[in-house]
């Protein structure tokens, strides 16, 4: 069983991070290009037709692999998480499949008319379906992270004994969840990043080779802008004012931190250190003080909770899950007096706990005291790669609130293309939005575990009843299919990037009027 | 709004209508790439072929995207059942879809004969495979699928990905396939001319004729060789969702019974019967927007056969058929099915207005000068 479910585990992580490789760059490079098709609109100059077009055409090369990615996503809740699926579809699956109705039909039936439509609708039918594959876009984000909230902080919902599941009790609970709300900002804000990094960069490529000057000097300065606005969301609006509600996400803040004890408020910020899970402490640590009170809780005077308090109380809900799994066992016995009906009722918060007991002790009831150990050290994810984590994505975070301040800066002096450095060190920091968001994720995701759905289902009981050779073909299968995708879609990408505007076929720019010069 | 059970027939009904909006329209999608390399020449036509369904191809595919969706948030244990039981078969339709996108988005963004003829086999898999795989498993819901559920609700499947491949459930597949490419070919029909749209033609005219024998085929073989299921026993349909709280069991027949019991019903075979065969009519006479409309009824009337068959079955087990899933026990909650509904009554009028929107404003034939014309711009 450990086997499958961590090669599930690995499956479900490799295809999650390699999506997440293409869908900010649709979040933001669709309202991009909502900005310059806006502005052809409102202008009448050609050149943000041509914009449109052809950042349009490198939006199409990543789209589809955004597409083809997110089919593996949906079926993986089933194929590999069937326990999991069936567990919590109740709740999990409503906001996917709202997503489908509300987002994804609008975002898909309008790409369509975006790429061919051109001549077939008019100025402003065309800017409106570029307008609602942006808009369909970031809903379909909204749709997704309350799903992917519910993971973390699972309200408006509990079990039921009879129907063996977790029950929605509140939809309006489900999608106004605080973690809900600063998790979609923050996304969707760091693929407005992404989007404005990708045409900065490539701008900037133009601009060093001194090529389509007008055409890349408008380019950097939308991104520029658009850019600007969305680093400064994603920081600001931050994802740690997540992390007060819920046990899970106060694990995660301390993790982050290697808060190993719980400090008298305000909380010192530890800046740098080398975080030692087996003695409980972080070696060689240099701390900031009240920085991370004040991050974490927005007060002088609230604790932030270290991971040794929060383990005594996970030790504490382990033995009420204990007391509650035996009580869901007398009742589908057909035991189902008032008295143990009302006695379940009042534990049953705590059954998940218990359930993390499953992995040493198949029966959780007889589990020895250090089975109960085992789990109490299991609840809390490894704190190292959490800390490391976080650092690399709020240091490229910072990087690039740096690289798109100088930038707006830039194009408000009008002395875009002077700074051949400054373009250089553009051109070099493409992968550094990547590089904080799937940091992001993976604080987000591994700082989760060992639960699935926190406090509710631990990822070890999610699991499929597949077995290792049927995994192996499958994961075999989608890292060969993935890696031959991804160095297609690279070549395509630079090969077209490299082109620029001139792939349009419109005459007007570097090599074609070089072409037309030697002929 | 409405009582739980009623609720329940809704959502039988609605995963019905995105499942009949998927076979419609990414049906011909399908069609179209299993043609691709059958009856498009040139690449031109090849081309021609690709960028009738260009516009479209990626709306038409969410209906399969939130036809799951759906499943998954109405049917939880069916759709943990199905998917992690039919594992390769699944995985092969996922890797079979990935080729569509990148497919058609790639193929003419190079010129080399090499790149377009592999991403051109890749495209006829991706119409291939995804009908073959549901009519296969279709074939086996229709036998009952051998899993059991511990008491935790657990589902074990027990059987391997070659009992998938049993007789029945292939002569379904290759007439799900046989359908898909007539709603293609009769798509094709409509958005060509020349020599492609009259070698289209051809191919309706051979699908329509094999649709109607295979299907019925299937019907005497359902008739004659295959037990269906019944409950005997269930508890209040207004009550909790679960499996485990009925009683079934296998009984010859029992996939006719409902025919009787709501003679109605009879319209579905009745479709799928008849209208191949005005589908062939209609490509005979060339009147290809009323072949492509009967290539679609077609299409209903085969899906509604076999829903009407099982009701209230979706997944019946075939080692113990206590543990089937039907549309009573393997639902969502009251109080998801509600929100759902509402969801569902917003949102499907808004997508099928602007859905036909985007094919009015598409509307025509595409032959030369549209490849013409946009030879840079096209797929």
């Amino acid at each position: 069983m450990d086997d499958i479910v961590d090669l599930s585990r690995f499956q479900f992580a490799m295809t999650a991070m390699y999506h997440f490789l293409f869908v900010p760059l649709t979040l933001g490079l669709a309202w991009i290009l909502v900005i310059m098709e806006s502005l052809y609109v409102m202008t009448k100059k050609e050149i943000y037709k041509d914009m449109t077009k052809f950042w349009g055409k490198l939006f199409g090369i990543n789209f589809a692999l955004g597409v083809t990615t997110g089919l593996a996503m949906e079926f993986q809740f089933g194929t590999n998480w069937a326990y999991y699926s069936h567990y919590v579809g109740d709740v999990f699956g409503a906001p996917l499949a709202i997503e489908g109705m509300m987002a994804f039909f609008l975002e898909s039936t309008f790409v369509g008319l975006f790429f061919f439509g051109w001549d077939r609708l008019s100025k402003l039918q065309h800017l409106a379906a570029t307008w609602l594959v942006a808009l369909g876009s970031s809903m379909s984000a909204l749709w997704i992270l309350i799903a992917n909230a519910w993971m973390q902080n699972p309200v408006g919902a509990e079990f039921n004994y009879e129907t063996m599941r977790m029950e929605m009790t509140s939809f309006a609970d489900l999608v106004f969840n605080p973690v809900a709300q600063v998790k979609f900002v923050h996304t969707v804000a760091s693929g407005y990043v992404a989007g404005a990094m990708f045409v900065l960069a490539i701008s900037s490529y133009y601009l060093l080779k001194g090529r389509d000057i007008g055409f890349a000097k408008r380019s950097f300065a939308i991104a520029a802008a658009f850019g600007t606005a969305g680093i400064i969301c994603t920081i600001i609006l931050g994802d740690e004012s997540g992390y007060e509600v819920g046990d899970v996400q106060k694990v995660k803040l301390a993790a982050i931190e290697s808060e190993w004890e719980t400090h008298p408020a305000p909380a010192a910020f530890t800046m740098i250190g080398i975080p030692n899970q087996e003695e409980e402490r972080t070696d060689y640590a240099i701390k900031i003080p009240y920085a991370l009170g004040l991050i974490a809780t927005r007060s002088l005077d609230e604790e932030v909770t270290g991971l040794k308090d929060l383990m005594d109380e996970h030790e504490v809900r382990i033995r009420n899950g204990m007391k509650a799994y035996a009580l869901l066992q007398k009742l589908r016995e057909g035991d189902d007096t008032e008295e143990n009906i009302a006695a379940f009722e009042e534990l049953k918060i705590d059954l998940g706990y218990g359930l993390l007991l499953k992995r040493y002790a198949p029966d959780v009831v007889d589990a020895s005291e250090e089975q109960i150990q085992m789990a109490v050290d299991d609840s809390i994810p490894g704190v190292a790669p959490m800390f490391w984590s976080f650092r690399i994505m709020v240091g490229s975070g910072v990087v690039m609130l740096f690289i798109f301040l100088f930038a707006f800066y830039q194009s408000a002096r009008n002395t875009i293309g002077q700074n051949k450095l400054f373009h250089k060190i553009c051109l070099y920091s493409l992968p550094l939005p990547w590089i904080a968001i799937e940091a992001g994720w993976f604080i987000a995701e591994y700082g989760r575990q060992p639960w699935a759905i926190a406090e509710v289902l631990p990822t070890y009981m999610g699991a499929s009843s597949v077995t290792v050779d049927q995994l192996m073909f499958s994961i075999i299968s989608i890292a060969a299919f993935y890696t031959v995708l991804l160095v297609i879609e690279i070549y395509l990408m630079q090969r077209f990037a490299r082109l620029g505007p001139s792939s349009l076929k419109t005459g007007k720019y570097h090599f074609e009027q070089l072409e037309n010069k030697e002929g | 709004m409405f009582d739980y059970e009623t609720l329940k027939i809704v959502w039988w009904l609605l995963i019905g209508v995105l499942l009949i909006g998927f076979v419609i329209t990414d049906g011909f999608d399908m069609g179209v790439g299993a043609l691709i390399p059958v009856i498009g020449k040139t690449d031109d036509e090849r081309r021609i072929m690709i960028n009738s369904i260009a516009p479209h191809w990626d709306g038409n595919q969410v209906w399969l995207i939130t036809g799951a969706g759906a499943i998954f948030a109405a049917w939880p244990a069916v759709y943990a059942t199905a998917f992690s039981g039919f594992y390769v078969a699944m995985m092969l339709t996922l890797f079979a879809l990935f080729f569509r996108p990148v497919g058609f988005d790639y193929r003419s963004k190079i010129e080399d004969s090499r790149w377009r003829n592999s991403w051109d086999w890749a495209i006829f898999a991706g119409g291939v495979v995804p009908p073959i795989v549901f009519g296969v498993a279709f074939g086996n819901l229709l036998q009952g699928v051998p899993f059991i559920l511990d008491d935790f609700l657990r589902s074990q499947y027990q059987g391997g990905f070659f009992d998938l491949l049993n007789p029945f459930a292939l002569l379904v597949g290759v007439f799900c396939l046989t359908l898909f490419v007539l709603q293609g070919s009769t798509w094709l029909q409509m958005k060509t001319d020349g020599a492609l749209r009259q070698r289209a033609r051809l191919v309706s005219m051979i699908c329509a004729p094999l649709a109607v024998v295979l299907f019925a085929l299937a019907g005497v073989w359902i008739a004659n060789g295959i037990d269906g299921y019944v409950i005997t026993s269930i508890g209040d349909l207004n009550g909790p969702a679960n499996p485990l709280l009925k009683t079934a069991e296998v009984q010859s027949g029992a996939w006719l019974a409902n025919y009787d019991k709501y003679p109605l019903t009879m319209i579905a075979p009745a479709l799928g019967l008849l209208f191949p065969l005005l589908t062939w009519i209609a490509s005979k006479y060339n009147r290809s927007g009323f072949a492509f409309f009967c290539s679609s009824i077609t299409q209903v009337g085969v899906l509604l056969t076999c829903a009407f068959s099982m009701f209230p079955f979706i997944l019946p087990s075939s080692i113990d058929p206590n543990f089937s899933f039907t549309v009573w026990d393997a639902v969502s909650s009251e109080k998801t099915l509600n929100i759902m509904t509402i969801a569902a009554t917003v949102f499907l009028p808004i997508i099928l207005s602007y859905t036909t929107w985007c094919y009015m404003k598409m509307f025509g034939r595409l032959g030369k000068e549209f490849m013409a014309k946009y030879k840079h711009s096209a797929y």
